[in-house]
């Protein structure tokens, strides 16, 4: 994928040039590994700041909501994804966007590798399939495919669904995935288990809210979690108002993640929080036959009505 | 202050003599990082972090916690009346303190003790903890504290400063307080010489000269607040923030709360929680009327404050001791350091960075 990057400032410097759109939206080089830091480029000449590899976890449709101009905007599978969420929801407008589609091969955990290396991280390369890491006098060497986020190990829509400009050809989309054994797994616990388990998932919560910030999904103008004309959730580290917090949260995704991973990758203490919106996911999956973000017709079924509803209650 | 040379051999034995006399806390390894927890019963502090997740302020500073309780009953003759909360303060000992992380204690003394305002919950918790630190052999790359007017050994706020030399710690005593905890341990009473002060020296200079990051603060109090307050690169660098609380929260320094009031039934509480200048309520009026209705504003407000108003105010540096922590751990990769530099080097007449 780092070959993209010739494309990406290619395409970019075009649609500037030419006056198509007045910013786009990109990554450019982290000060740390493993990270890049998404960024604007308003002038063609300082397209060359624009850069793509596997650290471009975060999605970047979260910095298009009710913004006004023209956009080009970066997009890999699941970033393309929450774009048509986003137009279906009217936080943005298909006329303003120029899609610079991104066939995406996963990106990279930082989580993942931290915890397997003992030293300070000071560089990760990519080489092949191989990704190498050095840092404090000692060199790990992995496969790509055992340190990608867990989300795009499961991955199947890797190539962008909407797009104006394709910055390579589509890459294989994986087949037979197992999306749901994790889930399955929870499922099939006793509520005294569940309880238990949903404890200690949540038990490291610093309630930074970095998980609702970075998601595309969440734009409300005030979260339930900081209002206070009610207060419907408390403020403090009880574990109840964190368990309210998340439960909530993952509810108000349901049939609108795209399971991008920002999430997970956001937060600082390494909480699973996919575990939740996953759950809804499949549930959506299952019931309404219902992938988030695929076409731009179809309204999310939690926001629609069915007489064929599979639940007694709503037909 | 006097320099003792603790035996490791005799470490273990030391730190169980301290758990009949105090409340031991230290950097436990908790799933994938190291955080500080109460230390059990024969578990000693885990000093192979290079630092904790969190910041240890939390000990001194909890993230919630309870001022004042009443009661809503109005059978009750103290219906509605507001009582402070009782908790007994025994003495706790905080081992693997990081040299920045001690520098931050007094950081935010400023905030919670003043000649006007005494806060009596950090006073009364600060006063019966004991800070006993770990120096830096090894600093990482994110480490400015050089910089940020701190050390890999720099023993400012602590009680006693543990140097690891291998085969044993020196011990530099501080305080009184340290004093009597290295008498209850029954480690070593011997006062070492000359040889040892150039013993840590030696060890010093190899750590200060690992620290790669550096920052610029010299030219920050020469700025005027309105050049940096307008400059046109906040724009630039506020654009990936996500105005979560990350950065304040992981923060050793960043000490604002907000006050709640808790119900159950009758029984209420009166608690502060962190809060975070990230959050769009933090400074949101009665009226409705926010003055940082903006992302944009609110990441301003932070590095503001902590790389100017606080110069400004206090005369005494920057409101940051160089942990790294909030450069490690921002979702999004917004890095301090790169903004005190372009804070520090600002010309008004400048257009962007």
């Amino acid at each position: 994928m780092l070959s993209y990057n010739e494309k990406i400032r290619h395409i970019a410097k075009k649609i500037l040039a030419e006056g198509k759109v007045e910013i786009v939206i990109g990554y450019r080089r982290g000060t740390l590994p493993m990270i890049n830091e998404p960024c604007f480029i308003k002038h063609p000449e300082d397209v060359t700041r624009l850069i793509w590899d596997r650290h471009c976890g975060i999605n970047l449709t979260n910095y298009l909501t009710q913004r006004k101009e023209r956009i080009g905007i970066i997009a890999k599978g699941c970033d393309s994804r929450n774009i048509i969420t986003h137009i279906i929801e009217n936080k943005i407008k298909r006329e303003q966007l120029v899609i610079i589609g991104v066939p995406c091969k996963g990106m990279i955990d930082r989580h993942k590798i931290a915890s397997q290396f003992e030293e300070e991280i000071q560089k990760v390369k990519e080489d092949g399939d191989k990704i190498v890491v050095t840092g404090g006098g000692i060199e790990k060497i992995w496969k790509l495919s055992d340190v990608l986020q867990e989300n795009c190990i499961i991955c199947t829509h890797r190539n962008p669904v909407i797009y104006d400009e394709l910055v390579a050809e589509p890459v294989a989309e994986q087949k037979d995935v197992n999306r749901y054994e994790d889930i399955r797994r929870i499922e099939r616990l006793s509520p005294a288990e569940k309880a238990e388990f949903f404890d200690d998932l949540l038990a490291s919560c610093i309630r930074c809210y970095a998980c609702r910030n970075v998601c595309p999904l969440c734009y409300c103008d005030t979260c339930f979690v900081d209002g206070s004309q009610p207060q419907w959730v408390g403020k403090s580290q009880d574990p109840t108002d964190i368990r309210t917090f998340h439960f909530l949260r993952a509810f108000h995704c349901a049939g609108r993640c795209t399971d991008c991973g920002s999430c997970e990758r956001a937060c600082p203490m390494g909480i699973k929080v996919r575990t939740l919106t996953k759950k809804l996911e499949k549930d959506c999956l299952e019931l309404f036959n219902w992938e988030a973000g695929i076409d731009l017709e179809q309204r999310p079924p939690l926001t629609t009505y069915n007489p064929n509803d599979p639940d007694d209650t709503f037909r | 202050m006097n320099v003792i040379k603790i035996d490791k051999k005799t470490w273990t034995e030391g730190i169980g003599r301290l758990q009949g006399f105090y409340r031991l806390i230290g950097p436990v390894k908790d799933g994938d990082f190291y955080q500080f927890k109460a230390l059990e019963k024969g578990e000693s502090p885990d000093f192979s972090m290079l630092n904790t997740r969190l910041s240890p302020k939390s000990i001194i500073y909890p993230q919630s916690e309870v001022m004042f309780e009443y009661s809503l009953d109005e059978t009750r003759d103290d219906c509605h009346v507001i009582k402070e909360i009782q908790v007994e303060y025994s003495p706790q000992v905080v081992f693997g303190i990081r040299p920045c992380d001690a520098k931050a204690f007094l950081l935010v003394q400023r905030n919670f003790e003043t000649p006007e305002y005494k806060d009596p919950y950090w006073i009364r918790l600060y006063e019966t903890t004991a800070l006993i630190g770990l120096a830096c052999n090894t600093p990482c790359s994110t480490c400015f504290c050089v910089d940020a007017g701190s050390g890999p050994f720099n023993d400012a706020g602590l009680d006693i400063l543990l140097i690891d030399a291998g085969e044993y710690y020196y011990a530099r005593v501080n305080t009184a307080k340290g004093e009597k905890i290295l008498k209850d341990s029954g480690w070593s009473e011997e006062t070492e010489t000359k040889d040892a002060e150039l013993a840590i020296e030696n060890l010093k200079q190899a750590a200060e000269n690992r620290i790669t990051a550096r920052i610029s603060t010299d030219r920050l109090k020469e700025k005027g607040v309105p050049d940096l307050f307008n400059a046109p690169f906040w724009e630039d660098v506020a654009f990936a923030c996500i105005n979560c609380g990350t950065c304040t929260y992981v923060c050793p320094t960043c000490w604002c709360f907000d006050i709640q009031d808790e119900v159950r039934g009758t029984d209420g509480v009166r608690m502060r929680n962190w809060d975070s200048c990230m959050y769009p309520l933090f400074t949101l009026h009665g009226s409705g009327h926010n003055p940082r209705d903006a992302k944009t504003k609110r990441l301003r407000q932070r590095f503001m404050h902590k790389l100017k108003y606080y110069v400004d105010k206090y005369n005494d540096g920057i409101q940051c001791v160089g942990c790294g922590r909030c450069i490690n751990l921002c979702p999004v990769n917004i890095d301090i350091r790169k903004i005190c530099e372009a804070m520090n080097g600002f010309e008004p007449e400048q257009k962007s960075i």
